[in-house]
């Protein structure tokens, strides 16, 4: 929610060009319009359509529950987080990223665009990396999902990447860092001995503003030498 | 002199927090009943707030109140104020609300109805000081640092005496002259004259600047981003009204700042004000990517000219500059100081006339961003080094040489001001690079098509002060034997706090492992410290970590003076002992030394303090008094001159002409950071550094829509940092001179801004190198003006133009 909305031509502005064109249906459309849906109608075809398609918009709920539903029933559903199943009541336009950083208290996984430009929200479902802040939960129910949490052995041992991560100084900030380890490990999974190109391409849906990519790059092909 | 610790790699504490995922950054913290809260922006680019009804908003279920201009104290024009009753920049926060759930509070948003009239606006600071021009704030269009809100407007004279594209020089309110300028161009064998643009670019921090609060027991919480623990406390509790003491504040990691969070800003507070509504209920106030556009800063642009005169061997001997910043609708950061200084410590001029005009847009505020006019100095001036180069026919790198600072700097001097300067080794740094590049033997091949693509390189050199001193340090030794380093400086991801800690575990000759940090928020207890930002950490933490121990040192031979007989110089410091050093079987471990310090009290122990302290140290040591032996004292070490960063940085790049893209090959950066403390640290922020200044130089703007003045490059998407895929896979090189810093007493200072501004410009110079030497005269360096470049076509812009494409 960026707490704006599309412009509200009765509060006044400019003169201009205020018409660009005549839309499809006969109707004008202001040159103001946003491109994107706004969040409600978005929010209202996600309820209708239950798809959502990454970067188009974004969504959010909370962690307490959504207002009262008739479907309420249709909401409850299992979560497989880092191997422990949980059933949660989630609304049905509720992304993964908030059912895990608000239901589950898993805040490890970070919210940095919420529109499928950053991959500071990426786990892995089914052992493929996805931006869970463009991912509706009811989506992957009954799904394995893991997050950055549970990337390291239940004992603490750290995944190699994690180490390898550590050893490369590859975090600054670390604010993409959870979206990192979770791109590095589904690639190592897959691909344990990659080249620098394919592990170049499968962090490349992760930016890092701190730039620090050339140690996450470093820490990708270290973790691969060690497992 | 041999270090134990100085110049070796270790494994900061909080690293394995990072990719664990359990660092807990501002929005992580949970507390129960926590509200929600949403703001509502401003959706015209200057308005007066006419009238709001929240009437609607309050019938959403899970409202729980709200808070409008009139509940919040107003700061002085050109400020930014927590809620504004007129907005003057699109999105501007104007109604906060909060209700049980997010969701609820966004529909409470929804529901908000706020009138405004609009007033002048205007995006182009230009257009501003036209004699009919608008003013972007109410009370003026000219302002900074320093310089009073007025209102300035050229004349049509000086808009019409300039050639088409030149940039127009009117009355300003900054301008400095050392040295005959006129004379220098007289003498000048080549002068090169042009105007440019540097656009404005946001500083998009991963982690929005989100903040958390709730009151107890008459103290305020909150949890907050910031690059600076100590030194945001007072700003921020300033913001919410409050005595310094009566704030808590938690701050163990910063999701990346760049300057945006350097100290307190207005946002931070919001949560604290609505909690304070709620009777103290917790607040958090999650701020979504395109609110963090709109108030988490952006580095200022500039539209500028200069006119530069070199004698044959390439010595720069004339520079008049003219720079007009673009400021936002606030004070801002006075860039305009930084160009001007930079250009007058990297090329020495012999002589220089500075002019500048900030000026205030309707865009959003501009803060201080990683080299704040330094970076735009590189990237608006080093071309024309370049341009003068090839009109001398001397190498660039040549040209280079004969202007830098070296040789440790004696004969250096800093601005307009011509202050000494601690040590400078620029010239060193550009030799060893132009070594390690093999650039003579490169550049040979400058220019070289191979099918479509054209290879280029490039040459630059970075610069910031680097340093500052005056602050406290403040170190404890438990009767365990642990040595605690309390720091204030905040965690931004260089993890300076913990190679300037370990500063105090040399001194005291502290094994690594028997240390802990104390830092990242008030329960801490810690002194008064600059924040991170500025490339001050090393060069000014090292200083306070280094009195501290010393104050520590001294204390550990009294004591065992006191317990042992003889005077204190009789005792030395040794394997985590104080021992007699004609005796060392005689002595005390630094255990026993802490706990005959609690037994002595007084100073040993924390409870008489140094008067010259600041009062944030004083309530910290006090509070941590009776625990240990505690050091504590202010920096006033010896200080002479200005602290410069400085660096050089080479770039190898082809150049595709026919489609405009630019494949950077490769990118040396060689540092003068004075001696290395932390290698791995400085390789990582060489590297990091120069990705961030390729997207200054190719991608990252600000545009808006000149008619309506509405942001459109406000997500990741749309300002572009680089990718992963945008930058060299196995091509990013660092070097260091590693020469000390002459007054740091550990010889270091810092880098982390210079080697931005070195590789961005180095880039930018890559590319007009493939291009045979094409000025573009703009950064960033887009595609389709590569393409317009190569194929001989006008460019789409308008030279002047900025905020837009
Ligand atoms: S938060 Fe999901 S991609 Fe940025
Ligand atoms: S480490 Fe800061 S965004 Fe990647």
């Amino acid at each position: 929610m960026d707490g704006i909305g599309p412009f509200d031509p009765t509060v006044g502005y400019p003169p201009g060009p205020a018409i660009r064109e005549i839309g499809p249906d006969g109707s004008k459309i202001p040159l103001w319009k946003p491109l994107h849906m706004s969040r409600r109608a978005f929010l209202r075809g996600v309820v209708c359509s239950g798809t959502v398609i990454a970067g188009s918009a974004y969504l959010f709920s909370t962690a307490t529950a959504a207002r009262a539903d008739a479907r309420a029933v249709e909401r409850m559903l299992r979560l497989t987080v880092n191997g422990r199943t949980h059933t949660v009541d989630v609304p049905p336009n509720e992304t993964l990223a908030f059912t895990i950083r608000y239901r589950l208290g898993l805040t490890g996984t970070k919210i940095g665009c919420n529109s499928a430009e950053c991959g500071a929200c990426n786990v892995m479902v089914g052992g493929m990396t996805v931006y869970s802040c463009s991912t509706l939960t009811h989506r992957v129910r009954d799904k394995e999902i893991t997050t950055v949490e549970g990337i390291a052995r239940p004992d603490g041992t750290l995944h190699p990447v994690q180490q390898a991560f550590i050893d490369e100084l590859a975090p600054q900030c670390g604010f993409c860092t959870p979206g990192m380890v979770v791109s590095a490990v589904a690639l190592l999974n897959v691909n344990p001995k990659p080249t620098i190109e394919e592990a170049r391409l499968a962090l490349s849906g992760n930016l890092c503003r701190c730039g620090a990519y050339d140690h996450y790059l470093r820490g990708v092909m270290t973790a691969a030498e060690r497992v | 002199m041999a270090y134990r610790l100085i110049g070796k790699n270790f494994t900061p504490p909080d690293i394995e927090a990072k990719v664990t995922g359990t660092a807990r950054y501002a929005e992580d913290f949970r507390a129960d009943g926590m509200a929600h809260i949403k703001i509502w922006g401003s959706r015209m680019p200057h308005g007066r707030v006419t009238r709001i009804d929240l009437s609607a908003a309050e019938r959403v279920p899970g409202f729980l109140g709200a808070l409008v201009p009139d509940d919040i104290k107003q700061p002085k024009p050109a400020s930014q104020a927590i809620l504004t009753s007129e907005p003057t920049f699109y999105g501007e926060p104007v109604v906060a609300v909060a209700a049980e759930t997010e969701q609820a509070a966004a529909d409470a948003i929804a529901a908000v109805v706020v009138e405004m009239e609009l007033l002048p606006f205007v995006v182009d600071p230009l257009e501003s000081l036209k004699p009919d021009g608008p003013n972007a704030l109410t009370g003026g269009n000219v302002t900074g640092s320093g310089i009073d809100l007025q209102t300035i407007k050229w004349s049509g004279r000086d808009f019409a005496m300039v050639a088409e594209g030149e940039l127009p020089r009117g009355q300003v309110p900054v301008e400095w002259t050392y040295g005959d300028v006129e004379a220098g161009f007289a003498a000048a064998k080549v002068i090169v004259e042009e105007s440019f643009v540097q656009a404005s670019n946001a500083h998009h921090a991963m982690e929005p600047r989100s903040a958390a609060a709730y009151w107890e027991g008459g103290k305020c919480h909150v949890w907050g981003s910031t690059q600076s623990t100590a030194f945001a406390q007072p700003g921020l509790a300033g913001l919410i009204g409050i005595p310094l003491e009566d704030l808590v504040f938690v701050a163990e990691f910063a999701g990346g700042g760049f300057g945006g969070k350097a100290g307190a800003y207005p946002l931070m507070a919001l949560p604290a004000l609505m909690s304070k509504k709620l009777g103290g209920r917790p607040c958090l106030l999650r701020v979504a990517r395109k609110e963090e556009y709109n108030n988490g800063y952006a580095r200022a642009g500039f539209q500028g000219w200069a006119k530069l005169g070199f004698r044959a061997d390439g010595r720069m001997i004339a520079a008049d500059v003219f720079t007009v910043q673009d400021l936002g609708t606030t004070t801002g950061f006075p860039d305009f100081n930084g160009f001007g200084n930079a250009l007058a410590t990297i090329h020495q001029p012999e002589a220089m006339h500075y002019r500048s005009i900030p000026v205030l847009t309707n865009t959003v505020p501009k803060g201080a961003q990683r080299g704040p006019g330094e970076q735009q100095c590189a990237n608006m001036i080093e071309p024309l080094l370049d341009k003068a180069a090839r009109e001398l026919g001397i190498d660039r790198v040549a040209l280079r040489l004969a202007n830098a600072p070296g040789g440790g700097g004696q004969d250096a001097r800093y601005g307009g001001k011509r202050d000494p300067v601690t040590s400078a080794y620029l010239r060193e740094a550009i030799a060893k690079g132009a070594e390690q590049f093999r650039w003579a033997e490169r550049v040979a091949d400058s220019g070289t098509r191979t099918g479509s693509k054209v290879r280029g390189y490039g040459v630059a050199s970075g610069f910031h002060t680097a340093g500052s001193y005056g602050f406290d340090g403040l170190v404890r030794i438990t009767p365990d034997g642990i040595l605690h380093v309390h720091t204030g400086v905040g965690n931004l991801g260089t993890y300076s706090y913990a190679s300037t800690s370990r500063i105090a575990a040399e001194v005291l000759g502290y094994d690594w492992s028997r240390v802990v940090i104390e830092r990242g928020g008030t329960a801490r207890h810690l002194p008064w410290n600059l924040g991170q930002f500025g490339s001050n950490t090393n060069y000014t933490m090292v200083r306070t970590n280094y009195v501290a121990a010393m104050d520590a040192k001294a204390k550990l031979q009294e004591i065992a003076a006191a317990a042992l007989g003889g005077a204190a110089a009789d005792y030395e410091l040794r394997d985590e002992r104080v021992v007699a050093t004609a005796d060392p079987a005689r002595g005390l471990s630094f255990a026993e030394a802490a706990q005959k310090a609690i037994e002595m009290g007084g100073k040993y122990a924390g409870q008489a303090l140094p008067e010259d302290i600041n009062p944030m140290t004083v309530a910290s040591a006090t509070a941590i008094a009776g625990t240990g032996l505690v050091g504590v004292a202010k920096d006033t070490l010896p200080q002479t001159g200005v602290v410069p960063g400085l660096s050089a940085s080479f770039v190898a790049v082809d150049v595709d002409v026919e489609t405009g893209r630019v494949d950077i090959l490769e990118c040396l950066s060689v540092a003068d950071c004075g001696l290395v403390i932390h290698p791995q640290g400085l390789a990582a922020q060489a590297r990091s550094a120069a990705v961030m200044g390729f997207g200054l130089a190719r991608t990252e703007r600000h545009i808006y829509d000149p008619a309506y003045a509405r942001p459109n490059a406000r997500g990741y998407h749309d300002a572009k940092p680089m990718t992963i895929l945008d930058i060299p896979a196995e091509g990013l090189h660092w070097a260091a001179v590693d020469q000390p810093d002459l007054v740091n007493p550990m010889g270091t200072k810092g880098i982390g801004e210079p080697l931005e501004g070195s590789a961005s410009a180095a880039l930018v110079t890559a590319i007009s190198d493939a291009l045979g030497g094409h000025l573009f005269n703009r950064a960033p360096v887009v595609t389709d003006m590569i393409l317009n470049a190569a194929e001989g076509l006008p460019q789409s812009h308008k030279p002047l133009a900025t905020n837009t494409v």
